[in-house]
């Protein structure tokens, strides 16, 4: 504790560097999935295509990843750069799939109702297709966003900024306060990021809480996370 | 008017859908497509406003070729409304009401006063303007959903089996108020049921189709269950079609009787019901009925039958002398008061008379 206090500004100082590295592929990788999932969506013969494909960007180690890119992208190791592609990549991973859910989510009644009273398809897919699917969207980027924050501190092996620098730096000097420090930074960091989904989500889904009678059961986020343990049992 | 001219629809590698459908449907009456399930009525309905687009034919509107106009403005000139509401969960009643208005785009404001009017014209309380459709009964999200539908006040109104999901009290409410509504708006309305009696209730025209997407009989109503065209829309209309076709005969002739009446109050008959020997209607401050009181027994209520107006079919005039524990129908009131019974034999007496009067028109 004493240690915490004496150091909080550099703990706070890693903390936003990690929320950055973490939040940003996030953001990324939402843009990305999107359109991809819609695509899949309304090709079936890419969807197993895209799911495949998605499922084994997930399988990439990260350390190897963060160790390949600087020479395809041709940035410096210690580049965040790196970082931030590597992660968005697993954003992506998990979003496409996570996103095609959420759409899938969507009753076909609904999407025949707005082709019945004259809805093109744009306009379709941003005023029905969209809002309807942010209920299982959310419970994918809760679990990304849990994901990303675990894995940045992988990158502090590489001396990239962030609270994984905690334990890099504990485990050289041997100084296990610094380690339980960074673990619960780390975990401050993911309930705090969690709490703002959980309130973001109740903010643009107003209607679910109206309804009494509850729809089809919306894949909740137990169902990726299976995946995501992968990644976090492999950090540090 | 719509006009279908030797439509078919066929998907890959099966039987028709539809085969080649010729038939034209009136200019502001209801025209019921009727059948099966898997005889191409949806698929019909669908092909008006191209949800589905026919493999051969053509369909036209007022003349006009339907594949002429983009699909998009086509539907939003065609009301639709379909058997789940399909009401968007994430928008508010006035909001969804409000959907095609806003398309078209007129301004927010002006839509939601339109929507506002609707609910009203629907028969809904304008405080479920602000609610979500997860918050209205089913009977209240159709209601919703033909205000959808009337919204940007187009000519031909689309219904998918709306009233298939509801139950049958709301059914038969829901059925009241659409034709209560189409006396006043004259809509063209293709509407789509597999429930024979609700064709025969709704329909200016029905339509018949048989498995395998052909035409088996288009005729009035009546007619249908009058003369049926063949062995399949005989089986189809069912063994009561006979006591439905009095649904098409008015009951002016039948004569209603005074009645001996029981006024309840605080949960006592007032008088002594054990002492008649005749059956006793049981009626409120009000004198609307409330049951019968069994001759010579004690003070239990039997519970009454379907109560009848004057003015209404002699369907309804003999279901409720059939219904009725006492043998006698009580007749009501536009306010719901007792003007007295009628009796069975006698609405049966007024069948019989009727039909003479038609056979002696032969």
């Amino acid at each position: 504790m004493e240690w915490f206090l004496a150091n909080s500004g550099m703990v706070m100082g890693l903390a936003g560097q990690h929320l950055v590295l973490a939040l940003i592929p996030m953001v990324l990788g939402l843009v990305i999935s999107i359109p991809l999932a819609q695509v899949a969506r309304t090709h079936p013969a890419l969807r197993s295509v895209v799911v495949t494909a998605s499922s084994l960007l997930y399988t990439v180690p990260s350390l190897a990843l963060f160790i390949i890119l600087p020479s395809i992208l041709g940035t410096r190791i210690l580049d965040p750069l790196n970082v931030i592609v590597a992660l968005t990549i697993y954003a992506v991973a998990l979003l496409v799939r996570a996103a095609l859910d959420a759409f899938d989510s969507v009753e076909e009644d609904l999407r025949q109702a707005a082709i019945a009273m004259g809805y093109k398809p744009w306009l379709r897919f941003v005023q029905i297709d969209l809002p309807l699917s942010l209920p299982v969207m959310f419970a994918g980027l809760r679990v990304v966003s849990v994901s990303n924050i675990s894995l940045v501190s992988v990158a502090a092996l590489l001396g990239v900024g962030n609270l994984g620098m905690l334990f890099t730096d504990g485990l050289q000097r041997n100084f296990v306060t610094e380690v339980v420090v960074g673990i619960i930074a780390i975990l401050v960091l993911a309930l705090l990021m969690d709490a703002v989904l959980v309130v973001l989500e109740r903010l643009l889904t107003p209607w679910t809480r109206a309804a009494k009678a509850s729809g089809p059961a919306a894949p909740s986020a137990a169902s990726y996370l299976a995946d995501a343990n992968i990644h976090t049992g492999a950090a540090p | 008017m719509i006009e279908f001219q030797s439509v078919t629809k066929q998907y890959q590698g099966g039987q028709p859908a539809v085969d080649q459908l010729t038939m034209s449907i009136d200019r502001g009456s209801i025209t019921v497509f009727v059948g099966p399930s898997g005889c191409g009525k949806t698929t019909s309905l669908r092909m008006i406003n191209r949800m589905v687009e026919p493999t051969s034919g053509v369909i036209t509107v007022d003349g006009r070729d339907v594949t002429s106009v983009p699909a998009a403005e086509l539907r939003r000139s065609m009301g639709y409304v379909m058997q789940s509401s399909g009401l968007m969960p994430h928008r508010s009643v006035l909001d969804n009401i409000a959907t095609v208005p806003r398309l078209n785009g007129v301004s927010k404001a002006e839509a939601r006063k339109r929507a506002t009017e609707l609910l009203d014209v629907v028969g809904l309380a304008s405080a479920l303007g602000k609610r979500y459709p997860s918050q209205l009964s089913g009977g209240q999200q159709q209601r919703v959903g033909v205000a959808r539908a009337l919204a940007a006040d187009p000519p031909v109104l689309l219904m998918d089996e709306p009233f298939s999901a509801v139950d049958p009290v709301v059914r038969d409410e829901l059925q009241q108020e659409l034709l209560r509504l189409q006396k006043d708006l004259a809509k063209t309305i293709v509407f789509v049921t597999h429930d024979i009696d609700e064709a025969t209730v709704l329909g200016d025209k029905v339509a018949v189709f048989a498995v395998g997407g052909r035409l088996a009989q288009y005729a009035t109503p009546e007619e249908i269950l009058r003369a049926p065209a063949n062995d399949f829309v005989a089986s189809f209309v069912g063994r009561d079609r006979g006591f439905r076709h009095l649904g098409f005969t008015t009951s002016d002739a039948v004569s209603i009787h005074p009645v001996p009446t029981l006024v309840m109050s605080a949960g006592q008959f007032a008088g002594d019901p054990a002492g008649v020997t005749d059956w006793q209607l049981v009626v409120d401050a009000d004198l609307r009925p409330l049951g019968w009181a069994r001759p010579g027994t004690d003070s239990e209520l039997i519970p009454g039958g379907s109560l009848f107006r004057p003015g209404e079919t002699l369907r309804r005039a003999l279901d409720s002398a059939l219904s009725s524990p006492s043998g006698q129908g009580v007749a009501v009131d536009g306010d719901g008061k007792v003007l007295g019974t009628i009796r069975a034999q006698e609405v049966l007496g007024v069948i019989e008379e009727a039909r003479q009067v038609r056979q002696a028109a032969l």
